[in-house]
């Protein structure tokens, strides 16, 4: 159990930063997610954090105490590889046991507390095989218990599951959320996928290139998107995003000229707004619906039925592509002609620089 | 394996299609040891090469019951196992050097590799005049600049000069092995190890050389076949000698055929130095199986 805090650091490879000054206070037993597209420096942050990566300049704070010139091991944290990186030569009660060994532990202790994690991950029959010898998710699973042998204060996750096949990652993210409230410890868990971080973390970091988009709980970053990038990272299928152009504007109402010709009328942001600047309207899916008098008119391309919903991908008249959620029983077809609208309210704006602009939400403002 | 994968009409093609290779490859096998099998029972003189007669287990009972034979086969055994000793360890502890990440290091691998491309018959001549020549050599040079007197390494240690040449050789293929191979460990098993608290000793006990215990089966294994045989090295430096203390099995192999023309008792020396290679081949096939069954 610890909190870890992250005070101006910054990375440099050479001659390029590839972190650029980040603060971060992770709260003791959160489960926070570093998520963003590959190359956002969430690893680079994750490897500092364990002392993998040396910290080129800043803090790096574990339980208060200065550890930027702590060995890795000292750290008192455990991570998990993306690769499992188990020790091939080794059995799965050799491998869980190591660092223990390294210590200097007892035998019988050891011995004990291998048992004891075996249980929790219910693989008490896999101890005596050899990485070779088990599944993907076997082998996530002794990957993990490798690490809790060690009663970390903080888990460190790298990409656990991005190995495993579709059916397992769902299993293993009810699996990962479990061990959290049962271990009551830190998690820190990196993946480039915003579905992991929405199910299972209480506050996700959104990265992009080395800098902090924005901090939040999974749904403060799927309602209230700070900036143009997390509102088209966050949630699946991507938020729908129109160029516009303001019309009028008053204390309640802007009036949008869409490039396909149309207009469309949305509450006011709080910040103010000139005639004829350039805006972008965000719109998810699920905030779409068919209506034959609606705005947005177009042509069905697609459409993908999941069952309980299915998502009509729509072309509209000046080539802009819109995704709508509509009932898992629609009638439309590709081909049809159909029209939208837009619930304003639920709308997001976003200025030329890619801020959101807020309307009266107060937990929507930038970080 | 491949009979997993082929089809049925295919597979009993296999054999048809696999029978010239299989053929000539036995031809190429099968001949010289019926030859040397044949001669080896057999008086033939290259001074009398139209005097041969049968002779039993006679050129057999020559040799097994003279002592050149035993020393030879000391000798044989004493190189192949020092020499395997030695580029094992200096190979794993130049890959482990040349693994880390300094400036200049590809100058330095390729220095290292040198070595290897040295003819075998160069190298000896380097060695016997250039270093280890107790008059005008860089070693006696130096041991008698540090007040040591010199070091005769010929005539006071002939079996150990040869293993030292024979050694700095080799080197280098260990490394050219050994390099890559550890090369290819996955770095995030190095880290997780180092997350477990695995000083570099502990490191490589635990990580790095059970990572390489496969590749260097491989190496002892090639490099065996190698110096069971060795002889350019012995003919240039020692000459075998003095007396017999530096001949192996292949070198007395040689001097009973070229330099006593005794085609009948080289041939028997040659059916035992098979023996021998086969029982050697066997033993290191019993550990090496182990380790690879180990890793499997």
């Amino acid at each position: 159990m610890a909190t870890v805090e992250l005070r101006n650091v910054r990375k440099q490879f050479g001659t390029h930063e590839v972190i650029h000054g980040i603060d971060l206070l992770i709260q003791d037993r959160e489960f926070i997610a570093f998520v963003g597209p590959s190359g956002c420096g969430k690893s680079t942050l994750l490897r500092m954090i364990a002392g993998l990566e040396q910290v080129t300049e800043g803090e790096v704070l574990i339980d208060g105490s200065p550890a930027q010139d702590v060995p890795p091991a000292k750290r008192g944290l455990a991570m998990v590889f993306q690769s499992y990186a188990l020790y091939p030569h080794m059995t799965v009660a050799e491998n869980m046991s190591f660092s223990l060994r390294l210590s200097g532990t007892p035998k019988a202790e050891r011995e004990q507390k291998v048992r004891t994690v075996a249980r929790i991950l219910e693989m008490e029959p896999l101890l005596e095989r050899r990485p070779s010898q088990l599944s993907g998710g076997q082998l996530q699973r002794v990957a993990i218990g490798r690490a809790m042998v060690r009663q970390p204060k903080a888990f460190l996750l790298d990409e656990p599951l991005s190995n495993l096949d579709a059916a397992l990652q769902g299993q293993m993210r009810l699996e990962l959320a479990r061990l959290h409230r049962e271990l009551n410890t830190t998690m820190i868990y990196v993946t480039h996928d915003q579905l992991e971080a929405m199910t299972m973390a209480d506050r996700i970091v959104v990265l992009n290139q080395g800098n902090v988009e924005q901090l939040g709980s999974p749904l403060e970053l799927y309602q209230h998107p700070a900036t143009f990038f997390v509102a088209g990272f966050i949630g699946a299928p991507k938020m729908n995003f129109l160029d516009a152009e303001v019309k009028t504007v008053d204390a309640q109402h802007l009036t949008l000229m869409l490039t396909s010709g149309t207009s469309i009328t949305v509450p006011a942001p709080l910040q103010k707004l000139n005639a004829n600047e350039k805006i972008k309207l965000g719109i998810r899916a699920e905030h779409l619906a068919l209506e034959p008098e609606g705005e947005l008119r177009g042509e069905i391309e697609a459409l993908e039925h999941l069952g309980p919903r299915a998502y009509l991908h729509t072309r509209l008249a000046d080539g802009t592509r819109l995704v709508a959620q509509t009932d898992g029983d629609t009638q439309a077809r590709p081909g049809d002609h159909v029209a939208f609208r837009a619930r304003s309210e639920a709308t997001h704006l976003f200025n030329s620089s890619g801020r959101a602009l807020t309307r009266s939400d107060p937990q929507a403002e930038p970080c | 394996m491949t009979g997993e994968v082929a089809s049925k009409p295919t597979r009993h093609l296999h054999r048809p299609l696999l029978a010239p290779s299989v053929g000539a490859l036995f031809l190429w096998m099968a001949v010289p040891l019926a030859m040397t099998l044949w001669f080896s029972a057999e008086h033939y003189n290259l001074l009398r090469p139209g005097k041969t007669a049968f002779a039993g287990w006679e050129n057999y009972r020559d040799l097994l019951t003279h002592r050149a034979l035993w020393i030879a086969m000391g000798n044989t055994l004493f190189l192949v196992g020092l020499v395997l000793a030695i580029t094992l360890i200096f190979g794993t502890l130049f890959s482990l050097l040349l693994n880390q990440d300094f400036p200049g290091r590809n100058v330095c691998r390729l220095l290292i590799i040198a070595p290897f491309f040295v003819m075998p018959t160069v190298s000896a001549l380097i060695w016997k005049n250039m270093l280890m020549n107790p008059v005008f050599g860089l070693f006696a040079w130096i041991t008698r600049s540090l007040g040591f007197g010199t070091i005769e390494f010929f005539s006071r240690m002939p079996m150990l000069s040869i293993v030292l040449i024979v050694g700095w050789e080799w080197t280098p293929f260990a490394v050219l092995i050994l390099l890559p191979a550890l090369h290819s460990l996955n770095p995030e098993q190095i880290e997780a190890a180092r997350l477990d608290g695995g000083g570099p000793i502990a490191l490589f006990r635990y990580i790095q050389l059970p990572h390489l215990l496969r590749p260097m089966a491989v190496v002892a294994m090639i490099e065996m076949i190698f110096f069971l045989s060795l002889f350019a090295e012995i003919y240039v430096a020692t000459g075998g000698g003095p007396g017999l203390a530096s001949t192996n099995l292949a070198y007395l192999i040689f001097r009973d055929a070229l330099l006593g023309f005794d085609v009948g008792r080289a041939s028997a020396g040659g059916v035992i130095a098979i023996i021998l290679a086969n029982i050697v081949c066997f033993f290191l096939m019993r550990v090496v199986g182990r380790n690879l069954e180990d890793l499997r």
